[in-house]
């Protein structure tokens, strides 16, 4: 009997370590012989933790799974009280495009014999078969922007690095998930990380780099391990070590560091202050070298796109947004996880349904989308399609793909209050917009609160020198929440002045 | 306890571990922090020699990041969520209820020595807030009952 149990942080926190500790007893009680795999999530965060059974028919889910309902699975599994079917055909995993994800969740993710078995490596083979130009222009061609949230073209961020003359070359994987609502690149780490590590092989063989570094921030214990054990069973098969090694190295808890210029320094050993740019990290990055710094799903996306080709890629999406994104739909969700599709569902289609709406059964009021520096959008912009130019052109961003959804029982201004103060205790210090802005920020929204309107238009003006005076996107782009917070729920910010009078 | 000889000792061993490697400050702190419960005072020069920085610079690596304890912590850590995806299930209510209990406010330690409390941003469980980590264990949907698991 073979079963799967997900190791992945979502699945643990809601107690997959014990269902697997009782799992393993009530087999030796029944004198059953099981094999276990602690797989990565599917994504069905609502279903964790979400076990399956291996049949001859396919793998059956059930989820979520309490201690009372173990025995069950020694039974008729038909029967069993949390059956979800196979989990292949759930509606949830039928409705994606599963590409980057294509593994994650399904195999071992230490296994590298089974990461082979279900295509894995056959991106890096090609690659090795081809010319370092010739890399660049598969992944140019393939229309795939930096995931981290810039949306930046990786073919000719690699191109540039490619070129640039030095003694060595690093390719840096941005792994500061610091984002609320992101969490994709922990469960490709977690449930996949020889995609991540083949992606960075392939852009260190595109750009002739020697060295690379994954920089995790330190509250994902569980991908630091798993990633951490991948780089010595990779270095084992030989995938690391002769042309390209890489290193897994923690973060210390700094939001900022998510910042590719303050994540070099970090790396460096420094205090992970933001650097001007120019000169861009692609010329002088690591240590003054030109190095590629890409988020995880960037680089765990270059393996498919040189396995199946930039053709393929390029034909998922819609408009500039090419291929395909992993949605991470969180907060008040009735259906929160891991999504991964083509660009261009709306964002209703989203909310309400592949997530159906709130947990607490409220109406939906806001939906921040792209993290704690993206826009709050009612539900006017719910037509709006999920793609890098359509949410710029709603005055927010898409970000890292993740969406937080409230209920009717948020106050926007709370919301607008929290962003300035996450800011103020999250900024580097190095520009003044940022550190002495989002202090001034804070002060200014409580005026608001109190019933000060005149404060308004103060904060307005405080947000556009934000916006154009900071060195990066923390300063930059923190007036993206304020703001639209303000334009879209006036009534939350005029509540106090009402009561006073 | 160690004595100063044996933390001066042991912060030797993790120097050498991590000889060789480029930019090396951080790991070097995280290994320090895991041995001592802390960054030492006594270890910022000792640092700062090997590395050939001054104090200052070392200092300020420890005191930018939130990781680096320059005191040692509770017996108990607790870190609750304050992001914005827990706030929509009712972080705020959690934490506020869970500072009542304890009677301590965000990074403080209970007179006792028995629990820090800390805010995190963001443990990646955003879709099964409010989260939280007790002793680095992680923790989903959350309520204000996870003050039981920090009682000893």
């Amino acid at each position: 009997m073979k079963i799967y149990i997900p190791l992945d942080s979502a699945a643990v926190a809601l107690d997959a370590d014990v269902i697997a500790a009782e799992i393993t007893a009530e087999a030796i009680r029944r004198g059953v012989a099981v094999e276990i795999v602690r797989n990565g999530s599917r994504g069905m965060v609502w279903l964790e933790p979400l076990v399956e059974v291996a049949t001859d028919s396919g793998r059956l889910g059930f989820g979520p799974m309490t201690l009372a309902d173990v025995p069950g699975l020694f039974g008729d599994l038909a029967a069993h009280p949390k059956a979800q079917g196979l989990v292949e055909d759930h509606p949830w995993m039928r409705g994606q495009t599963r590409l980057t994800f294509a593994r994650v969740g399904v195999i071992d993710p230490l296994s590298l014999t089974d990461y082979e078995a279900n295509g894995g490596l056959a991106g890096l083979r090609r690659a090795q078969a081809m010319s370092r130009a010739e890399i660049v222009a598969e992944v140019t061609e393939s229309g795939l922007r930096g995931r981290g949230g810039a949306g930046f073209p990786t073919g000719v961020k690699w191109k540039t690095v490619s070129d640039a003359p030095g003694d060595r070359k690093y390719i840096v994987c941005n792994a500061d998930e610091g984002d609320s609502a992101t969490f994709a690149d922990r469960m490709l780490m977690e449930g996949d990380p020889f995609t991540l590590i083949e992606g960075m092989a392939i852009a260190a063989l595109a750009c002739g780099a020697t060295k690379g570094f994954a920089y995790i921030r330190s509250e994902y214990p569980i991908a630091i391990r798993v990633m951490d054990a991948a780089v010595l069973i990779a270095r084992d098969a030989g995938v690391l070590g002769q042309q390209f090694d890489m290193e897994i190295r923690v973060g210390a808890g700094a939001y900022v560091c998510g910042e590719e210029t303050s994540l070099l320094n970090s790396l460096e050993g420094k205090r992970g202050v933001v650097r001007a740019k120019p000169p861009l990290p692609a010329l002088q990055g690591f240590l003054g070298q030109p190095t590629v710094v890409n988020n995880v799903i960037s680089l765990a996306s270059v393996p498919v796109i040189l396995a199946k080709g930039a053709a393929f890629y390029k034909d998922f999406g819609h408009g500039r947004s090419r291929g395909t994104v992993p949605l991470q739909i969180a907060g008040n969700v009735a259906r929160g996880g891991l999504y991964e599709c083509a660009f261009g569902l709306t964002l209703g289609e989203i909310v309400d349904g592949i997530a159906g709406g709130t947990a607490t059964g409220r109406p939906v009021k806001a939906v921040q989308v792209g993290g704690p520096l993206g826009a709050y959008h009612p539900r006017s912009d719910f037509g709006t399609a999920f793609g890098y130019e359509d949410f710029a052109g709603q005055g927010g961003l898409i970000g890292h793909a993740g969406l937080t959804v409230f209920d009717d029982s948020a106050d926007m201004l709370a919301q607008a209050r929290f962003a300035m103060e996450f800011c103020a205790i999250e900024s580097c210090g190095k520009c003044t917009p940022c550190r002495i802005g989002a202090v001034r920020g804070t002060e200014t929204i409580d005026r608001i609160a109190r019933g000060d309107t005149d404060a308004i238009p103060l904060l307005t003006d405080l947000c556009n020198t934000m916006k154009a005076g900071s060195l990066c996107a923390l300063g930059g782009f923190t007036p993206f929440p304020v703001l639209s917070a303000l334009t879209h729920f006036p009534d939350d910010f005029a509540r106090a002045k009402e009561a006073a009078e | 306890m160690l004595d100063s000889t044996d933390t001066t000792d042991r912060i030797a061993e993790i120097l050498a571990d991590h000889a060789g490697l480029e930019g090396p400050l951080l790991p070097i702190l995280h290994a320090v922090q895991v041995s001592f419960g802390y960054v030492p005072q006594s270890a910022v020069p000792q640092i700062a020699r090997a590395l050939n920085l001054s104090k200052a610079e070392v200092h300020g690596v420890v005191t930018f990041y939130h990781d680096f304890r320059e005191v040692p912590a509770g017996r108990h850590v607790l870190k609750l969520c304050r992001a914005e995806a827990c706030q929509a299930m009712g972080a705020d209510r959690v934490a506020a209820s869970v500072k009542a209990a304890l009677g301590i406010d965000w990074h403080e330690t209970t007179p006792d020595g028995r629990v820090t409390l800390e805010p995190v941003f963001c443990l990646g469980l955003c879709a099964c807030g409010p989260a939280a980590m007790v002793d680095g264990r992680l923790v989903g949907r959350c309520d204000a009952s996870v003050v039981a698991e920090v009682s000893e």
